[in-house]
């Protein structure tokens, strides 16, 4: 004891001593924890069917952060059999992979979202947030009734698509050129035409919320959440179950 | 050294006394207790045995697996093999018979009744309520007022393919022309023959006259698809109008609005989010609800 003793002393004396004993502890952790999943296999495991969101699904996007869904939403479906059993198949790291930050959450007040694009109808998506007690009586979830008449504007969009293409998400030039008038285009009453759809596959375009005359935060959250788990084809798609053996 | 160094004793507590001291402030060497000492050591030896048996240390391009070999992947697997063989038996009678075939086994009807409650409780009861009885716009599945049909096979098909869905290329499609919106009906023929659809329904009209200006009206206009009497047309999906149950409210002012500038129900397809087991127990769920036919 008396050696571990002498350096104990040695380090609470000395301040720079006990820096330097600091950083090499601690970058220990993170070399040990973080820096493997960059590499591991199931961390970086490719999925076919991926794509960056669209201009208007980012603002949407935006819009679930700023009010703050994820308090109550997660969007990663456990591999548990219940949570399969209920949502569909467990979530994969790559499904979140254009996501700058990830949504997963870990507060489960309401149910997970990772897959509830298409499951319900717009209507019902723009009268459950207007008002959540109208359709699921005993909801719990607050009243998002101003999203129906905030009015959105596309004006800043492709700075946005700009800045995530920084982190890493694959953002063409021709993507980023014709954002704003993606942006609109997407909430079209009739549609938003070839040159948007070749530009963004899988991608539904429609007037989300109900109002074809203005486009609102409401057309951006729907176009959002009727996307979320939709563009990975399970169960065609049918991940390695056995790889990490 | 530290073995040289002499360490006074705390008159008070027995403990030795730090030999440095900060302005004048000793601080004891009490050491541990035991208790505390081995279980700290029972969590040292616990953390090394979950090492061996668990995925735990990560190395550049992968990690120590475990002796146990488990991946929660597998394990999520198993389970659902597991239950899905549980289940099976019942499960796999109920895929191979035909609807009418099940009704006629009570065993196999209480089976699928309670799959389909749950698979309605998360898929359906979202729009149609948890008892079914419906909402504004979302139709009450207890009676036997059915828009496209009650039986077995158009439930199924409804479904599977949803009603006006944006994703499926089979799905029901119908669409109630914009009389008013659209400049088809002038505002008062839109009142009157809301009016006389009132009557039909059996409500005495707030105004007879505009109910009988509404009868001709409604001849040139409804009766291709709500029939001459207003008895509907499954084909279409467009209701009966010769009952009180209403989709959107049975008010004059909601009546009139449906008229004007109808809103659409979109119900969606269920094909590719349920596998077909599932959905042939949600169709014997609805079908038990009361209306089926």
């Amino acid at each position: 004891m008396a050696n571990i003793y002498s350096i104990h002393d040695a380090l609470q004396k000395h301040s720079i001593k006990l820096m330097v004993g600091i950083v090499a502890a601690v970058s220990v952790g993170g070399l040990v924890e973080i820096a493997p999943l960059f590499l591991i296999e199931n961390t970086i495991e490719k999925v076919e069917g991926m794509r960056p969101y669209t201009p208007l699904e980012l603002a949407g996007r935006n819009i679930y952060i700023r009010e703050g869904c994820y308090l109550c939403h997660s969007q990663q479906i456990r591999p548990f059999r219940d949570e399969v059993d209920r949502y569909g198949h467990y979530s994969l790291a790559a499904e979140s992979m254009y996501d700058h930050p990830f949504q997963w959450g870990s507060k489960r007040t309401g149910p997970d979202l990772a897959r509830v694009g298409n499951k319900y109808s717009d209507d019902w998506q723009v009268r459950h947030l207007i008002h959540p007690q109208s359709v699921v009586p005993e909801s719990v979830m607050p009243s998002y009734a101003f999203l129906a008449t905030t009015p959105i504007s596309g004006d800043e969009i492709a700075e946005h698509l700009k800045t995530l293409r920084l982190t890493g998400v694959p953002y063409t030039d021709d993507q980023i050129a014709n954002a704003a008038a993606d942006f609109a285009a997407q909430g079209n009453v009739d549609g938003a035409g070839a040159e948007f759809d070749a530009r963004w596959p899988k991608a539904a375009s429609r007037d989300f919320d109900g109002n074809p005359e203005q486009l609102t935060e409401m057309d951006a959250l729907v176009a959002y959440l009727q996307m979320l788990g939709t563009l990975v084809d399970f169960p065609k798609i049918v991940p390695d179950a056995d790889f990490n053996r | 050294m530290a073995e040289n160094r002499k360490y006074e004793v705390d008159p008070v507590t027995g403990s030795p006394i730090h030999p440095y001291t900060w302005d004048g402030i000793g601080e004891l060497e009490t050491p541990p207790p035991r208790w505390w000492v081995l279980t700290y050591a029972v969590c040292v030896l616990f953390a090394i045995a979950w090492w061996v048996a668990y995925p735990a240390w990560p190395y550049i391009a992968g990690y120590t697996k475990g002796v146990l070999g488990y991946s929660t992947r597998a394990d999520v697997a198993e389970q659902l093999a597991a239950a899905k063989a549980a289940q099976a038996p019942m499960n796999d009678k109920l895929a191979k018979l035909d609807y009418a075939a099940i009704a006629a086994d009570p065993e196999l009807m209480t089976f699928a009744t309670a799959g389909g409650k749950a698979l309605f409780g998360e898929n359906c009861a979202q729009c149609h309520g948890s008892g079914a009885a419906g909402n504004v716009g979302y139709p009450n599945l207890l009676d036997d007022d059915w828009l496209w049909g009650g039986d077995y096979a158009t439930l199924e098909a409804t479904i599977m393919h949803g009603v006006r869905s944006t994703v499926d290329a089979d799905t029901r499609q119908s669409q109630m022309p914009a009389f008013g919106k659209d400049g088809i009906l002038t505002r008062e023929q839109v009142d009157d023959v809301a009016a006389y659809v009132l009557s039909l329904a059996g409500t005495a009209p707030a105004d007879a006259a505009a109910a009988e200006k509404g009868k001709a009206v409604f001849a040139d206009n409804c009766v291709a698809c709500h029939g001459d009497a207003g008895q509907g047309l499954r084909d279409f999906g467009a209701p009966k109008l010769t009952d009180s149950i209403w989709l959107y409210s049975g008010d004059p002012k909601a009546v009139a609005a449906q008229i004007w500038n109808p809103r659409h129900g979109v119900m969606p397809a269920w094909a590719g989010r349920l596998d077909p087991l599932a959905i042939k127990k949600l169709v014997i769920y609805v079908h038990g609800l009361g209306g089926g036919e």
